[in-house]
């Protein structure tokens, strides 16, 4: 897998706030172009709030996003939310479709590709999933890795700039984890700009090329994956990591 | 044993049933399922906008839903019939020169039906877990689209059962048209016994309208229970292999 035609993502200082629960308090985050950042933390920090600020299912009430340097808070936000493909700890399937159907939904729909061509080119996203002989299976008769990987096979479909993984494999058996883990690390040396949520330190720190830490609303720490690991300079990471290692 | 034969020929005079059931099937059976059906459809029609507006953000929307709702559920039909049968005849017969009451009957029913049909959609919809309009929506995605293609149909499957419910009250309802005033051509099937009783003094008429009733109801609660059967426990057709194999074990036991 190589070749995404991959942008850089950059948020500045983003607020957000439900009622009186200040939830995101001034994130910065750069995302260079082609590169994987992964964002860990305690739940409850803020950190799938952050992603969906991000690609604005939730609007910031302060801040702006850019892609690829320009911004894009004044765009149609549905459009800016084609270009940005996101991975659900649930996987989010749609359970009344087969999966090449899952698939090829938006192709259609969005790109408005005809049937046969959107088909085609679902089951060259299924195949590089490694699903193509579930295409025209449901989703429940899938396991839950298999699940996912159509997730993000329906996601690439629509050749996103930018991908989002929510805590892609915290939903997954242990066994299911690795095989969608090798999948998201794929995407990464393929050159895919990747925002990885995880509770996966290996992943974090093996896979990702820049790691934030954030706690409470805001980024505690972030630097190169060698730094925050071996050298955790604040009391919170070290506190974190000496919980979760 | 005369109070007894008395009863018996009160409720079952199989020559009284005998002589209405040929009008009742040729004329009522068909006048119901008018009745019925087309209300029927637009109520579903109705009832979908209804629940989309139920549903909505904009909360203008969902209270003009909420108190339409709250109206046509908390009337009597008879008196929705009624009102808007005699009320709006004279105006329909002085703009079209028609008399007939279906259309006014089938209007009354329809509004009476959507608000039922649009509860039950909108109880389907807000079934539909909230992530699946959020991947249907960071797909790309807008809101309309992602009701139209993403939740709405997930939620109409889980609800057939109480739609076929709610079609099952209408075809009782739709008895409720005789207030109306019908020609003889337009009777539906309670009507049709209502007057043959009526003529002979004799109840079973009205015995043979209920069996029709039933005829059409019964198969229509089954197809109920075998669609949510089908709904709690999958496709009949996704069988186990090994379920398959136990029936032919099974057969091919001596």
């Amino acid at each position: 897998m190589s070749d995404f035609a991959s942008g850089s993502l950059t948020g500045k200082n983003l607020h957000l706030s439900f009622g009186p629960n200040h939830v995101l308090r001034g994130i910065d985050l750069h995302v260079e172009k082609g590169t994987t950042a992964s964002v860990i933390g305690p739940s409850g920090s803020g950190k799938s709030t952050l992603l969906r600020v991000m690609n604005r299912l939730i609007e910031p009430h302060q801040g702006d996003i850019l892609l690829d340097g320009r911004s894009v808070l004044k765009d149609n936000p549905d459009e800016l939310r084609q270009r940005i493909g996101m991975v659900f700890q649930q996987f989010n399937l749609f359970p009344h479709k087969t999966v090449v159907d899952n698939v090829s939904l938006a192709l259609r729909k969005l790109r408005k590709l005809p049937a046969d061509q959107a088909r085609a080119e679902a089951l060259e996203q299924l195949d590089l999933v490694g699903l193509k002989h579930k295409a025209d299976a449901r989703p429940a008769n899938l396991s839950g890795g298999q699940q996912q990987r159509v997730a993000i096979a329906r996601a690439l479909a629509m050749k996103p700039e930018v991908m989002f993984f929510d805590e892609a494999t915290s939903a997954l058996d242990p066994e299911l984890v690795k095989g969608v883990l090798a999948l998201m690390a794929d995407l990464a040396k393929g050159g895919m700009t990747m925002v990885v949520v995880t509770h996966e330190m290996g992943f974090s720190r093996n896979v990702s090329d820049t790691v934030t830490f954030m706690d409470a609303g805001v980024v505690v720490e972030s630097g190169p994956p060698e730094q925050l690991f071996t050298n955790p300079r604040t009391e919170r990471l070290q506190g974190f990591l000496s919980d979760v290692l | 044993m005369d109070a007894l034969d008395q009863l018996v020929k009160t409720f079952f005079d199989w020559e009284a049933m005998a002589a209405v059931l040929p009008k009742m099937i040729t004329v009522g059976l068909p006048n119901t399922l008018i009745l019925a059906v087309s209300s029927g459809l637009l109520g579903c029609i109705l009832g979908m906008v209804l629940a989309v507006m139920g549903t909505s953000r904009i909360a203008a929307l969902r209270w003009l839903s909420r108190i339409y709702t709250d109206v046509f559920r908390g009337v009597p039909a008879i008196v929705i019939i009624l009102l808007i049968g005699l009320g709006l005849g004279p105006l329909v017969r002085l703009t079209t020169g028609s008399t007939n009451p279906f259309p006014l009957a089938i209007f009354a029913l329809t509004l009476m039906a959507a608000a039922y049909i649009g509860e039950i959609f909108r109880s389907g919809i807000q079934s539909v877990e909230s992530g699946q309009m959020e991947a249907s929506r960071a797909l790309g995605f807008s809101y309309g689209s992602s009701m139209r293609l993403v939740v709405i149909p997930q939620g109409i499957r889980r609800v057939l059962p109480a739609l076929v419910n709610q079609f099952i009250a209408l075809i009782k309802d739709s008895s409720l048209v005789y207030l109306l005033g019908l020609l003889a051509s337009e009777r539906e099937i309670f009507r049709i016994g209502n007057d043959a009783a009526a003529n002979t003094g004799n109840l079973s008429p009205l015995i043979a309208a209920a069996f029709m009733y039933l005829i059409l109801t019964v198969p229509l609660t089954h197809l109920v229970n075998y669609i949510d059967n089908r709904l709690r426990t999958g496709r009949p057709e996704t069988k186990q292999p090994d379920e398959a194999a136990a029936l032919i074990g099974k057969g091919a036991q001596p």
